[in-house]
């Protein structure tokens, strides 16, 4: 027999697909955007504005109110006043039907802020139209159906509300996690004082839009932007009943010690650094599609990202060929782009930090593999990567990197991965791929990780409890235990 | 590089869910503009324009053979469809009127479309159709011994049509409408492959479902496995149920973002279907004029 050339498959080779924007000419965005405090948009009181930008295109987009220790006081007594005048006492039916009506209007303008959402923080627009917006929505309206039923909930234990609540969201998925935080909160009867991310304020000013529209009661919803100051400033404000924090381990334990003392209520929703795990018996193709959403979704920047790998040693060296093809087809640029699957990194400094990593990486010994794809050649962008061999020791395994770097490695006995997995400060999320059901039992009962997926991975409901162990925070958001955190018995 | 035969109880698992959701990915690739173009000029040159039915004349597959070679004169520029499949007591009729052009002759055999005959009459069917001239031969798998596990039946009757296909390449249909789960469809997939197809196909086009997305990605992947494994490449087939451009489509983004460039050409990925040429000439047309004609306007054949 001739000798045959080693089998290469040519992905994407001669078919490309032509670009597919989606259109931003309908998308009206203000110059320059104040706080909204007690139902109206208002100035902060230094007259301070900075500039929000797209990371894709570097371009600014609006100027944003940054908001100081008084606009952060006066937030809070328009909530605190909406809370003991109208919120506290209306019934609960009512307030139902204004989140309701919330939920609706997210739907009806979710083009609107899909784009927005793509524009402002760098997601393909695939992502914030089919899972970002609608999901934002779902959680209003699972919570409004809610708000009249707590007695059913948690019977005989008298649920009430708390006051004020001040939430403190990230950049990673805005509009979202701004629905995850203001959804419960209503529903159980509290008053907000919301803080986007400093580099992603836009849907939550669009969502501030909504809710003056919607005609909620003035102060009972109020959005105030800034940087990590005008968080801290929230957090230590006397008057706020509950802090809710989504973010990064460093900035949760600041508000752990600078609540401690006091009876604020608290969740957590800090990092992860995952174990996805693969046994041979797992179905392989479609384990490695799960890969891939596990840590390429959103750039990686998920708090419950999939970034460390594990494989069955028996089915290492097919699974890492079948991933890299998969890699290859992966679509990197144009957020705005409807074929789009990799968009822009959130911010330089982001993207300063995963390219450190990546660094890393290499000096550590670890054997890089980046995707064969094309990069625009303004914006932040960073190619889907790979490390191989990784050890536990190396620093790529243990700190989370919030991009798009997945760090793999082997294993031989169940034992030995359970072992591995968990031997890390965090504990948010794990995936677990086999076609034994038995096996996926074993492993959940073993494995320290508040949300694990079994032959899937990144799923996301509102019905669904989402929360962390150790490190990853405490507290869940979602469901019926999402309610929890905003009342007391 | 080696060939041993595996035990096809050992082929891989397939989870249904995640599939599925591949092929919704797929489904969200946004084809426009001139990739459109291409895609559709791709998917008319890769169409096997068939009639398989009993009420088929020679005046029948003869005009059907000029629309194989003539898709649509008045649009300049657009290829000719790949083979005509018709049974093979239609194969002279077809294989005299292609005559001159690139167009083959696919014959389906091997008592088609249920299989249920002896290997002698099948071995017969086929060089019955070889001899009149069929440049592929598109036979069926016996489905009760394969649901009954007997893999060794189905995997010795399909080398047994190989050989007697001579130069003619073969199409292994599995009916994956009627073997049930996508962990099925794998299993058939790599006995055919191991037991000497040239292509594996989904359907008859008489067994509803026919050809679905997730079975087809089932049926890529198993060939791009075994690719891997030999170096040996393997065509693929989707028969039944693909009549609209859209959909044809989607099915080239999949090939080409699951074995990539060597499959995107006709030699390699063939559209088992009747109605899909004409909606394609309807599209072209409509890109070529900017404006959707009449059906009125495109040939029935």
């Amino acid at each position: 027999m001739a000798k045959k050339e080693e089998p290469k498959l040519d992905l994407m080779g001669n078919w490309a697909y032509a670009p597919a924007p989606e259109d931003s000419k309908h998308i009206h965005l203000n110059k320059k955007y104040d706080l909204f405090i007690g139902g109206k948009f208002v100035k902060p009181t230094k007259g301070k504005y900075f500039d929000t930008i797209s990371p894709s295109t570097e371009q600014k987009l609006a100027e944003v109110a940054e908001a100081d220790e008084k606009d952060v006081d006066l937030a809070v007594k328009a909530a605190r006043n909406a809370y003991d005048k109208t919120w506290k006492k209306m019934p609960a039916k009512e307030r139902a039907k204004y989140i309701f009506r919330i939920a609706r209007m997210i739907q009806e303008r979710s083009r609107e802020l899909a784009v927005i959402e793509s524009m402002n923080g760098g997601k393909p627009i695939r992502e914030s139209r089919d899972i970002d917006v609608p999901l934002a929505a779902n959680h209003f309206f699972y919570y409004a159906g809610w708000a009249d039923k707590l007695e059913y909930a948690f019977p005989g234990r008298n649920p009430q509300s708390l006051g004020v609540a001040g939430q403190i969201i990230p950049w990673n998925f805005p509009l979202l996690m701004a629905a995850w935080k203001i959804a419960p909160a209503l529903a159980t009867g509290n008053t907000v004082v919301l803080k986007p991310a400093e580099t992603t304020p836009l849907t939550a000013l669009k969502l501030a839009e909504i809710i003056q529209e919607s005609g909620l009661p003035d102060g009972v919803v109020n959005i105030i932007t800034g940087f990590g100051k005008t968080g801290a400033a929230i957090v230590n404000h006397p008057n706020v009943n509950k802090v809710a924090f989504t973010g990064s381990t460093d900035v949760g334990k600041l508000i752990q010690k600078s609540i401690a003392g006091t009876d604020k209520k608290i969740t957590l929703e800090l990092g992860g650094k995952a174990a996805n795990i693969v046994f041979d018996d797992a179905p392989i193709d479609q384990a490695v599609e799960g890969i891939v959403n596990g840590i390429f979704f959103n750039q990686g920047h998920v708090c419950c990202a999939g970034s460390r790998l594990f494989v069955q040693e028996g089915i290492a060296d097919e699974l890492i060929r079948k991933l890299k093809d998969r890699m290859d087809t992966l679509i990197v640029g144009d957020p705005m782009d409807k074929n789009t699957d990799v968009g822009a990194i959130n911010s330089k400094e982001q993207l300063d930090k995963i390219n450190h990593y990546i660094k890393l990486g290499n000096n550590e010994g670890a054997e890089i593999f980046q995707s064969n794809c094309s990069m625009p050649k303004k914006g932040y962008f960073c190619k889907p990567t790979l490390f191989l061999h990784a050890s536990q020791s190396h620093r790529i395994v243990q700190e989370e990197i919030f991009g798009p770097v997945l760090a793999v490695q082997t294993f031989r006995t169940i034992e030995e991965v359970i072992e591995k997995a968990n031997n890390i400060p965090y504990g948010l999320s794990a995936g677990v791929w086999t076609d034994k059901g038995s096996k996926i039992f074993n492993m959940t009962g073993k494995l320290r990780a508040g949300v694990i997926w079994a032959n899937t991975y990144n799923k996301f409901d509102p019905t669904s409890p989402f929360g962390g162990y150790k490190e990853s925070g405490f507290g869940r958001e979602g469901g019926l235990h999402g309610l929890m955190p905003y009342l007391k018995f | 590089m080696k060939k041993a035969t595996p035990d096809f109880r050992q082929s891989p698992t397939i989870d249904q869910v995640s599939v599925e959701e591949r092929v919704a990915r797929f489904n969200t690739r946004s084809i426009k503009k001139q990739s459109k173009l291409q895609g559709l000029k791709l998917a008319l040159n890769m169409i096997d324009l068939t009639t398989l039915e009993g009420k088929d004349t020679p005046g029948k597959v003869k005009q059907m053979c000029y629309k194989a070679m003539h898709p649509c004169d008045s649009l300049g520029g657009i290829p000719t469809v790949a083979a005509v499949c018709v049974y093979p007591t239609h194969v002279k009729t077809a294989k005299d009127a292609l005559k001159g052009s690139n167009v083959k002759v696919a014959s389906v055999a091997t008592a088609f479309p249920s299989g249920n005959s002896t290997l002698e009459i099948k071995l017969l069917d086929t060089k019955f159709a070889v001899d009149n001239g069929a440049d592929e031969i598109d036979m069926v798998i016996s489905r009760g011994e394969f649901l009954s596990g007997n893999y060794n039946f189905v995997f010795d009757e399909i080398a047994a049509i190989k050989e007697a296909c001579g130069k003619a390449r073969l199409k292994v249909i599995l009916e994956t409408g009627e073997l049930s789960t996508l962990d099925n469809v794998r299993r058939a997939s790599d006995i055919a492959m191991y037991a000497g197809a040239d292509f594996i196909k989904t359907s008859t086009g008489k067994i509803q479902p026919a050809a679905t997305m997730p079975v087809t990605l089932v049926m890529l992947q198993a060939i791009k496995d075994y690719y891997y494994k030999t170096g040996i490449m393997i065509g693929m087939k989707p028969a039944g149920g693909i009549s609209t451009s859209k959909n044809a489509l989607q099915y080239l983004v999949m090939v080409s973002e699951t074995l990539g460039s060597k499959w995107m050409t006709n030699e390699w990925f063939r559209f088992g279907a009747s109605s899909l040429a004409n909606d394609i000439i309807l599209q072209l047309e409509k890109e070529a004029k900017g404006v959707y004609y009449s059906k009125d306007y495109i040939s029935v054949d």
